[in-house]
């Protein structure tokens, strides 16, 4: 049995992932740094996972594989933080409502353990998401 | 093809003294000459009214806080846009045209030459990015020195000596013009929320007055023997009474004489004279003193001015007179955008509507005519809108139907609310004077040039002047049956020339031209401790490294011409 | 030998630093080591060298699979599509110079396209609050001289511009700020408790989404009137005393950032935040200030708006430029479905914007400017590699504070390599041809 919390999902810079997009999204330290949701400790215990573990996070909009790390900037407890990029944006809220500029912080999300299941390259998972055909 | 002959036109050049006589003017390779060949293409002028390109002595048209303006009023583009057609790119904006809209808008009306009135040093390059995508007028900027640290400390000990070698260390940083000062120490002031109200306050911390300021950077000015004199927008602009600071600052030029090799004879040129003659204690009791300005220019040989005449339309405010502005939007609440420029200037910019139904607005319309209708000397008074402030540039044909049409003045003054008012607390009633062609080419073209140190180059049709050259369909034989054909023939030319290139046909853009920037290269003599003070300031005070501040490359100032001052005697 | 060049302009966020050291090899092809940059900064300078490096424009085919094609080749793919689309979206112009920014202009009114900037995903709710309710700001050098009250509201300096609070807004000593960091104090306004937050005299931790809420308490405590117990999660007596703070400052500035961009009230919130900072005004000197993102993002919003009168979102489908967010915005437009072909350029949106909006460009004609791999141009049919603006080519661009600084070039770009610039004077050129444009 495993269990399933809710968080407020926010995006946004972190300096690894700064650091990452200019080494070369293919590359993947930009994995390491944006697959990534960070999680408050009272979180991780509620959720029962093992820190730096693959967790499954689901919200309306979509459903993206991330491992689980423990926040450096809390305690933050009920927020999750995963750093921009095609991780949270394959389920940040699209609607803009009317403003041009998408919903990236305030979603609502589930996150449940996917111990197993593998985090992909930034790259890869734009192009699986597009159901773009790769060689 | 570099031959035209623009043929029997009525020509007014006060250059020449020429009073709407029948006369051929001859282009060749870009310069007025004496005649041309057969070979030339004549551009037929019969009955209608021929000038040198109109020379702008202040405008508001390139730079950081003109395109907050554009940036932050999206529904100034509303009813104003205009579409791609031919060489002409998309514009818009009704008072702040985006850059390639300004230079067809001037263009169309004859206009060929522009001064971009306050340009603040640190954003030099946006100001030059901005003239460059301006077709077809030549085109300056005025750095603003009126508030920069250097300035006032060097003031403040009486060092007119390093003053000088700052202005000209600046002037060439920024690919600079002029000395302009706007609002002094007020704005310095500003950098904490404070203002200098009279030429006696002193600036907080620096310990300096407008008086000391405005004084010292004339001396400046003539010390290094500029094209133009100082520029000074005075301090406590807008308000009832100001027009007693006008008075104090135009003082301090007294018994100045100009010293420079360009032909000019003033040592401070006062700018958007309106926005400063007023009288009264509040809103209430408003009332012109445009008599009294005048008065005091009229018999201050030494002296040029400006009108900025307001248009009674909706516009957009903007100046380095950050605390004016702050003090605007308190009285008109619309949406108040404000930049302070570290060590040197500030800027605001408000929106205004200039209502025909509000009298302080009409008595400022007033004022502005007054003005201009009251000044003896058409050489020294020069008809502006300080665009946008009083009104869009696109208006001046309507301002000079106006000056021209005692009618035109009437009428308007039949539509106010508050006529009564605008009559008694002005006396624009009372004033019959119509301005001829002669003296509007004066005050338009022959007059600005003199005072920026251009006469030589433009601003008439003397042989060996730049062939910039303005043909309108208005027949000075015939009476005017209409002062509305005034405005109509004075905003869309048959012909203009920029250059000698044909630049406007029948109304239409047909040529970009070559517009050139120009800018004025001072050498003076060494001076260890000036270039020891920027290099401190800059490392310890901006937020820039000083190789970084100087405006170099081509692609800000892709056809420079420079305007050489030897200052070292 | 080697040999240092001084001044260097770092071409990765708005903070645009301007004191970078570069070394480099003496013939001017490699560079060796970058001195006072952020690890960001100095990262991009490294990695531009990699030996890993695309260096040709590529095509993709049928099968998935790349093939190398010359830089004509790729214009003239650029052009055609360009050419023949209904209603084509330029996006991106955030981390390329202001050159390149206007031939891109000249190019989206010949082929009367769309174009739009990074701000749709970054300050474009800022500029719809200023087009609202106007802008009381500042250049960082007065912050640096003369402000004792700082706020980071929102946004991050400590990961997001590592080198702000150095170079402009906490330590320095300036003019009349001589003590450094002791002349100021510093509000952070976040629901975590971040790097930035860890160095602040006060953090309101606000509950996420709700920063409306605290700004207009703010505006009621400047008042001194009544506020319930708590708002937004903080308590009364601690708005109070933030408050309080503000007020007794000689000289204040906002920072403001993603945190209130992005998240719902969007534009609303920000509008409040330059409402706070007009209030303030009437007791001392205060001003606000986004914090920009990619190095030129307020470049492209300049180069827009002087010569379109808007600065992102721009329409030029009829002609003549039109503006309206939510409608002439690009993810709206993707997602909406009415876009028949995407330009990128200077930006990765395939990483930044929601899936939903990246799918549309993946099912039709595209092109990806940049000299990078990304998810951008890992969904488009072309990749056009280019030089590294700022690195490999110089070029005008704007910090956040809308100052202009022109970026160097510190190395060659690889052989036979375009600049962003380059590459779109022949896309222009061709483009005019099949218009028939003079």
């Amino acid at each position: 049995m495993t269990n399933t919390i809710n968080l407020n999902l926010i995006s946004g810079r972190s300096i690894q992932q700064g650091v990452a997009i200019e080494g070369g999204k293919e590359k993947p330290l930009y994995r390491t740094a944006a697959g990534i949701i960070e999680m408050d400790v009272s979180d991780f215990k509620k959720l029962g996972a093992w820190k730096s573990s693959n967790v499954r996070v689901t919200s309306k909009h979509g459903s993206v594989i991330v491992k689980a790390v423990e926040t450096t900037q809390g305690p933050h407890p009920g927020i999750g933080f995963i750093p921009m990029g095609p991780w949270a944006n394959a389920i940040i809220d699209p609607n803009t409502y009317s403003t041009g500029m998408p919903t990236f912080k305030g979603v609502p999300v589930t996150v449940e353990i996917a111990m197993n299941e593998p985090v992909l390259l930034g790259i890869e998972l734009v192009q699986k998401l597009c159901g773009v055909k790769v060689s | 093809m570099s031959e035209y002959l623009i043929k029997n036109g009525h020509v007014f050049d006060p250059v020449q003294g020429i009073k709407g006589d029948k006369k051929d003017i001859a282009i060749n390779d870009g310069k007025i000459v004496d005649k041309v060949s057969s070979g030339a293409k004549v551009i037929d002028a019969k009955d209608k009214t021929v000038m040198a390109g109109a020379v702008e002595i202040h405008a508001h048209i390139a730079g950081p806080k003109v395109n907050l303006g554009r940036i932050y009023r999206p529904e100034d583009k509303l009813f104003s846009c205009t579409p791609t057609k031919g060489i002409e790119r998309m514009g818009g904006g009704a008072s702040i045209p985006t850059t390639f809209k300004t230079g067809y808008e001037y263009a169309k009306m004859g206009y060929t030459t522009a001064m971009e009135a306050a340009m603040p040093p640190l954003f030099s390059r946006h100001v030059h990015e901005e003239i460059r995508d301006t077709p077809i007028i030549d085109e300056a900027a005025f750095p603003v020195f009126g508030n920069n640290w250097f300035v006032l400390e060097y003031l403040k000990n009486q060092e007119i000596e390093n003053t000088a070698a700052y202005c000209a260390w600046l002037l060439r940083a920024t690919k600079g013009y002029a000395i302009k000062v706007v609002n002094p120490g007020g704005t310095e002031a500003w950098g904490w929320g404070l203002n200098c109200l009279s030429v006696n306050d002193p600036v907080p911390y620096f310990d300096i007055t407008p008086a000391e300021i405005i004084k010292g950077l004339i001396e400046a000015n003539e010390y290094l023997g500029l094209p133009h004199s100082m520029h000074i927008h005075p301090n406590n602009l807008g308000n009832p009474g100001c027009y007693q600071t006008t008075l104090d600052t135009l003082k301090i030029a007294q018994g100045i004489k100009p010293k420079n090799k360009f032909g000019r004879d003033q040592v401070m040129h006062l700018t958007h004279t309106q926005f400063h003659s007023y009288g009264g204690t509040n809103w209430g009791d408003f009332e012109s003193k445009a008599k009294e300005i005048t008065d005091y220019v009229n018999k201050n040989k030494n002296i040029t001015i400006d009108t900025g005449n307001v248009t009674l339309d909706e516009t957009t405010t903007m100046t380095a007179d950050g605390p004016f502005e702050h003090h605007l939007t308190g009285l008109n609440h619309l949406k108040w955008a404000n930049v302070d420029v570290e060590l040197e200037t500030a800027a605001g910019v408000v929106p205004y509507i200039y209502s025909p139904n509000i009298s302080v607005c009409a008595i400022q319309w007033a004022i502005g005519l007054e003005i201009a209708l009251m000044m003896k000397d058409p050489m020294r008074c020069y008809i502006t809108t300080d665009h946008p402030n009083a009104g869009p540039f696109t208006r001046y044909p309507r301002v000079i139907k106006w000056l021209m049409s005692a009618k035109a003045r009437e009428a308007q003054i039949n539509a106010f609310k508050h006529k009564d008012k605008v009559l008694s607390q002005s006396s624009i009633g009372t004033i019959d004077r119509e301005l001829s062609l002669y003296e509007l080419a004066q005050m338009t073209r022959a007059g600005p040039a003199k005072s920026l140190g251009l006469s030589a180059m433009c601003g008439g049709l003397k042989p060996g002047m730049d062939a910039d050259v303005a043909v309108y369909n208005f027949n000075p034989d015939k009476p005017v049956a209409n002062p509305e054909d005034i405005e109509k023939a004075f905003s869309r030319c048959a012909a203009v020339f920029k250059s000698g290139v044909q630049v406007v046909s029948n109304g239409d853009i047909v040529s970009n031209g070559q517009k050139r920037t120009l800018w004025v290269d001072v050498k003076v003599k060494e001076n260890p401790q000036v270039m020891r003070d920027i290099n401190e300031k800059f490392i310890k005070y901006y937020s820039m490294t000083q190789n970084n501040y100087e405006a170099l490359g081509h692609h800000f100032v892709p056809n420079p011409y420079a305007i050489e001052v030897d200052a070292t005697q | 030998m080697t040999k240092t060049i001084t001044d260097v302009i770092c071409p990765f966020c708005g903070t645009l630093c301007d004191d970078l050291e570069v070394v480099v090899s003496d013939d001017g092809k490699h560079l060796l080591e970058v001195y006072n940059s952020c690890v960001i900064g100095t990262e991009k300078f490294l990695h531009s060298q990699a030996k890993d490096r695309i260096t040709r424009p590529r095509l993709r085919q049928d099968d998935g699979s790349w093939k190398e094609i010359s830089y004509d080749e790729a214009v003239e793919y650029s052009a055609q599509m360009l050419a023949k689309a209904k209603k084509p979206m330029m996006f991106g112009w955030s981390s390329t110079n202001c050159e390149a920014q206007s031939v891109g202009n000249e190019i989206a009114e010949i082929s009367k396209a769309c174009c739009d900037n990074t701000a749709a995903t970054c300050h474009g709710t800022s500029l719809i609050a200023v087009q609202d309710i106007g802008l009381p700001s500042c250049t960082l050098g007065e912050i640096k001289n003369r402000a004792d009250r700082i706020i980071f509201w929102g946004c991050n300096p400590a990961h997001a511009h590592p080198r702000h609070m150095s170079r402009y807004s906490i330590f320095p000593r300036g003019f009349f700020t001589g003590k450094g960091q002791m002349s100021r104090k510093l509000i952070v306004v976040d629901p975590r408790v971040t790097d930035t937050a860890k160095m602040a005299d006060v953090h309101l931790q606000v509950e996420q989404g709700k920063d409306y809420e605290l700004l207009d308490a703010l505006r009621v405590a400047f008042k001194g009137e009544w506020l319930p117990d708590v708002v937004a999660g903080i308590p009364s007596e601690k708005i109070r005393e933030a408050a309080d703070l503000m007020k007794s400052g000689r000289f204040g500035i906002i920072f403001f950032g993603m945190g209130v961009t992005q998240s719902l009230g969007k534009n609303h919130n920000i509008d409040e935040a330059i409402a706070v900072t007009k209030d303030l005004n009437e007791y001392t000197k205060f001003s606000i200030m986004p914090m920009r993102g990619h190095y030129n993002v307020t470049g492209s919003g300049e180069v827009f708006a002087w010569q379109f009168g808007f600065p992102y979102s721009v329409d030029l489908t009829r002609g003549f430029a039109r503006y309206n967010p939510g409608d002439t915005s690009t993810i709206d437009l993707l997602i909406r479905g009415e876009l028949d072909a995407m330009f990128t350029i200077g930006s990765d949106p395939g990483a930044h914007f929601p899936i939903s909006a990246v799918k549309p460009i993946a099912n039709m004609p595209s092109v990806c400017v940049d000299p990078h791999l990304t998810p951008t141009s890992g969904v488009s049919k072309l990749h056009v590699p280019v030089a590294f603006n700022g690195v490999e080519c110089g070029g005008n661009c704007y910090r956040m504070d809308n100052v202009p600084i022109d970026c160097r070039k510190v190395v060659e770009p690889p052989e036979g390599m375009l600049t962003d610039e380059q590459f779109l004077i022949k896309v222009r050129d061709r483009l005019k041809q099949l218009k028939g444009v003079a």
